[in-house]
This record gives structure tokens, sequence and C-alpha cells, in this order.
């Protein structure tokens, strides 16, 4: 009787922990997302421990050593002023990548805040919200961001501010759609009748049940971010071309020259690009699946 | 009731919704959840509130919450003697009230943030009023755990891992953290199981018993507000019909409404016939109440005048009990 007893606490505690045990199981059996997550981690890390992994200074110019394909000093060529194509990769995804994810957190934030605003008020504060965002969207995305790049001017925070403003209308629309489900929900109006702060009842009850769709459209806008960082350094107008990012290195690619002569130049850096993004949205994908069994 | 001290006065409250239309938000009609309602509790007496789904029993509890703010009227609340009209409160006299009067709300699955523990849920009304020991808070939770039969170590525990019952119990519980004087009920039971919803009863006239609160039971079901009211009040299209003391409105209702009402009451005898009151046609829309007594389509006992005038809630043969129908008039 009380081995039962016992069994039946021992299963009740398993359950209460069951619950993070399982997404991560069904995370993990996603061979998709796994491959996505192992490639972002590789990337990360060969980024961020860069100095370990190469002896070259990605701005050091050698002109002796200009445009050389790969060979055992230089594992992935030179650039035109000489300088490591690996070296610059690695040091250059580091920039890109703080971009990326800078930007989509603040775009997030703002989407977030916004999107609660204007879903648990409602009326006129929605309308304006909605209208605002409608009118963000309608617009070109390259060239609003180019408006506002020519505005505030070229460098690393002004990217991360453009596309924070370019990047909260999807998260907002979320947000914003979720809230207006919730804030009918009881819990809700115990708060109210509890007398708690407009503001406590937004962030600290609601929001925290809408978190889930956010963090996925996250990771997604981190990869968007990505391309849209390489494509204007690529037209000249993201990242100052002093400092080295991914968009940066293809930005030498443009000469019809450098296309059919010098493949290590452009393949790398878009290579790479590439993988960066779709490992992106495969561990996005697999995240979705995991937090929002509504989409499956 | 010997000592009948009013706890709450409400005079003519209404509580009108603007409908509103089009591009530029034209009003063009109201709906009317809660029409001139004018009402007194008093302290310590449970005070049913019945009618048909829409009749505005639940708006009528929130209003007089001041979740909703009201159209029109008047809410007096019984402060040590002396009578405050809420409706005029600051937000800070408000949130202070907010001690006074609390409420049970009718769906105990989404009364709880799912991803919040009881821990949690039970520790934010204490912290937003005041109650800034972690001792203090933790003495108070399982005071009215104790309170509800709900074992302590509960409180680690997710709002999924609880039962219909149980999750009610929480919310009553939670309810009593600040000590309130009125507890406003909305239909707390009609969400769950039959062989739960005595238990449920039982345990809150217990409580009632113990903490002396006085209770405003909204419900639909006829039986439960009888087994559970000292006086009760029977609403259609947003006003009072018919206010009786509970065995008074059951041994001889006065209204057509309530007569109906009450044949719906299944007999638990056998053989036993029962007369039932089928009322024709439908509760009218609120937006567009018919002339005179709003339940004048639906009367068996329709004159002219019930067309024309709409009439006033009086006292029966100077009993209690009140009734608003020309039947009863001379």
């Amino acid at each position: 009787m009380s081995s039962q007893a016992s069994t039946i606490q021992q299963a009740s505690k398993k359950q209460a922990s069951s619950l993070l045990r399982k997404n991560i199981r069904k995370f993990v059996n996603n061979r998709l997302a796994m491959i996505g997550l192992v490639f972002v981690a590789v990337i990360i890390f060969t980024a961020v421990f860069a100095p370990l992994l190469t002896s070259y200074d990605p701005n050091e110019i050698s002109l002796g050593e200009k445009s050389m394909g790969p060979c055992a000093e230089h594992i992935l060529g030179t650039d035109n002023l000489g300088r490591d194509v690996f070296a610059r990769v690695l040091y250059g995804g580091c920039i890109s990548m703080l971009v990326s994810v800078l930007g989509a957190l603040m775009g997030s934030l703002v989407g977030m805040v916004l999107g609660s605003l204007a879903g648990y008020f409602g009326g006129k504060v929605d309308m304006v919200l909605v209208r605002l965002s409608e009118i963000f969207q309608t617009f070109p995305e390259m060239i609003l961001i180019m408006i506002l790049v020519a505005i505030l001017g070229q460098g690393v925070g002004n990217l991360v501010l453009v596309f924070s403003i370019t990047g909260w209308m999807t998260t907002f629309r979320m947000v914003r759609n979720e809230f207006l489900v919730l804030r009918e929900e009881t819990y809700v109006q115990v708060c109210e009748a509890f007398g708690m702060s407009k503001a406590a009842i937004m962030f600290k009850q609601i929001l925290p049940n809408v978190l889930s769709p956010v963090i996925v459209s996250t990771t997604v806008n981190v990869a968007g971010f990505i391309l849209s960082e390489a494509s204007l350094s690529f037209l000249g107008v993201g990242v100052p071309s002093s400092v080295p990012t991914w968009g940066n290195i293809l930005n030498a690619a443009k000469s019809v020259e450098v296309v059919s002569n010098y493949w290590w130049l452009w393949a790398v850096p878009g290579g790479v690009i590439s993988i960066f993004v779709l490992a992106i949205n495969f561990f996005g994908d697999g995240l979705r699946d995991v937090l929002d069994p509504k989409q499956q | 009731m010997a000592d009948k001290e009013l706890i709450f006065q409400i005079k003519n409250l209404q509580m009108w919704f603007p409908i509103k239309k089009g591009f530029m938000k034209k009003t063009v009609g109201h709906v009317k959840a809660v029409d001139d309602v004018s009402l007194d509790v008093y302290k310590g007496e449970t005070l049913g509130i019945v009618g048909e789904s829409g009749c505005g029993k639940s708006t009528f509890g929130k209003t007089i919450m001041m979740l909703n703010t009201p159209t029109g009227g008047q809410v007096l609340f019984n402060y040590g003697g002396q009578f405050k009209d809420i409706t005029q409160f600051t937000s800070q006299e408000l949130f202070q009230f907010r001690k006074k009067v609390q409420m049970v709300f009718q769906d105990p699955y989404s009364a709880l943030n799912p991803l919040k523990k009881i821990y949690t849920a039970f520790e934010e009304p204490l912290k937003v009023h005041g109650v800034n020991s972690k001792e203090e808070r933790e003495k108070i939770m399982e005071d009215v755990l104790k309170m509800v039969n709900i074992q302590p170590d509960y409180l680690l525990r997710y709002p999924h891992e609880f039962s219909g019952g149980q999750r009610q119990r929480l919310c009553i519980a939670r309810a009593l953290e600040v000590r309130p004087e009125v507890l406003i009920c909305d239909e707390p039971v009609s969400a769950l199981d039959v062989s739960i919803q005595a238990q449920v009863l039982n345990l809150m006239k217990k409580i009632q018993k113990d903490l002396g609160l006085t209770y405003l039971f909204i419900a639909h079901d006829l039986s439960v507000v009888q087994y559970m009211s000292n006086r009760i009040v029977v609403m259609y299209l947003g006003k009072i019909v018919e206010i009786a003391d509970s065995r008074a409105l059951y041994d001889e209702p006065l209204h057509p409404y309530t007569r109906a009402l009450l044949s719906a009451i299944p007999v638990p005898q056998i053989h036993q016939e029962k007369k039932r009151i089928v009322l024709q046609g439908e509760v009218p829309s609120p937006i567009n109440k018919p002339t005179g007594c709003a339940f004048h389509p639906r009367c068996p006992h329709c004159t002219e005048k019930c067309r024309q005038v709409d009439p006033a809630l009086i006292r029966h043969k100077d009993s209690e009990h009140m009734v608003a129908c020309h039947l009863y008039n001379n």
C-alpha cells in the first residue's frame, strides 16, 4: 500500500518536469532542426573564437600577396588587397551576427511593447498603431532601410537601429492578436479585481503567455537580417567598408572580373551566409514545432 | 435578519454599453445591460441574483465592483457606518476599495494564469496590497488554503495539475487573501460537475459563517440559489422584477416571470405531475427593449397597460416582498 503511494508520488513528480523534457526530446528527434542547431552553434563558435583559429588580422593589407588562391598559407586565399579571406569571414561573421541578432531582438522588443499596448487597450490606441504598422509594411523594405541609413549615417549601431525600426511589424501583429484573445481571460479580470496596475497585467500576466511565438519569429528575423545586412553592405550602404562583415566581403565581388577569376572571394562568404541562414531557418522551424503545437 | 445593517446601497445603477458603427465610430444605440437597478444589500446575508442568460446578472456584479464604469446611478458602500459613493472614487480610493469587495468568477479553468505557479498567483495580490514580508505572506496563504481544505504544499504546483473543483477552491482562497467584506460570486459552480458543486457550495457556506462575509451570489441554477441565499433578486432584461426572501419567493412567486422560472425546477418525485409554464418567444434584445413592461411580449397575463407603462418595483402587501408587475399594483 505504502509502496504504491510512493510510486504515485514519484510519478506526479516526474510529470511536473516532464513537459520540458518532452519538448527537448521532440526537438532532438527533429533531425533538420538538430542539424540547424549544430551549424548555427559551430558558426557562432568560430566567429566568437576567431582570434584562436587564425593568426591573421582581418584588416592587415599585404599587397605582395594580393588575390592569391587558396594555398597552405592562406587556406581560403586573399582578396585584392592581400587580406586573408578566412580571417575576414571569421571576424566578419561576428559583426554580421551581432548586428542581425541585436536588430532582431530590438525589433521584437519594440513589437512586443507596441503590440501589448494595442491589444490590451484596443480602441484608438490600437487603430493608430495598426495603421502605423501597415504604413511601415506597405513601404518597400529595402528602400525604407536605405532612406534610414541615408538619414542616420552608416555604422554598426545605426544598422541595428534601422533593423529594429523596420523589423517590429510581424511581432507587433502577432502579439496584438494574442492580446486581443488573452485579455478576455478570467485571470486578467481577477488581476483587475485585485487592483493591479495595467502595466503589471500587460507585461507580467499576459505577455509571458505570448512569448513562444515571439521567440520563433525572432530567430527567423535573425536570418532575414543577415541577408539584409549582406545586401546592404554589398550595395555599399550598410556597415562601413573598413569593418569586415559578410556583406562587406561579398562587396569585393561586384566586378565581373572577380566573379569569373577569383571564385574564393564570393563563393566562401556567400556559402557561409547561405548555410547560416538555412541553419537558422531549420532551427526556427524546429522551435516552432515544439513551442506552438497549433501550427504543426 | 435581526440587525439589518446595510453594506451596499445601490441607487438607480445604469450600465449601458454603446454600440459603435462605421468609420467614425458613431454611437448608434446602447445595450442596456443594467438599467435603473436599485437594491440594498445587508451585511452578512447571501443575496442571490437569478435570471436568464444575458439578463445582466454578471454585468451587474462587475459594475458594483467597478470593473465596468457605470453610465449612471450611485453605489454606496458602508465604510464603518459612513456611506461613500464608489462611482466617484479616485483610482487610489478604488484601489483601497478592492480590499473590501472581491469576486469569484465563473470559469475556474481560465481564472488562474497557466504559466504561474499557484504560489506566485497567491503572492501577487498580497504584494500589490503591501504585505511586504515573506513570512507574513506565507502565513496568510496558509490560512486561506486551510479554509478551502487544500494542502499548503500544493502551492508549488501549476494550475493544470488541479481539477475544476480544486481550482475554484483556490480562486475562492485567493479572493479571501485580502480579507474582503463582500464576495461577489459570479456563477461560481456552473462550470463544475454536479458532484463537486455541493462540495464547493458547502465550503462557501462554512467560510461565510466563519468570516461573517456577505455574498452576492449570481447564478442561473435556481436550486443552487435557493440553497445558498437568504434573499433572492430576479432580473429580467437588466431590470429587477422581484425581490423576496428565499422562502417567500419559492412559496409564493408573484411575478409571472418568476413563476415560469420556478416551474422549470425539476421535482425529485416520480409520479407527481407538475405544471410547467413554458414561456413563448425569445428574450427580447436589450438594445431595443419592448415598451412598457419589458416582459409583456412573453407574459401570459399581458394587458393594455403592460404594453405602455413600465411597472415600478413596489412592496407587495407591505411585506419585504417587492415586485414590479401591474397585476399587484392595486
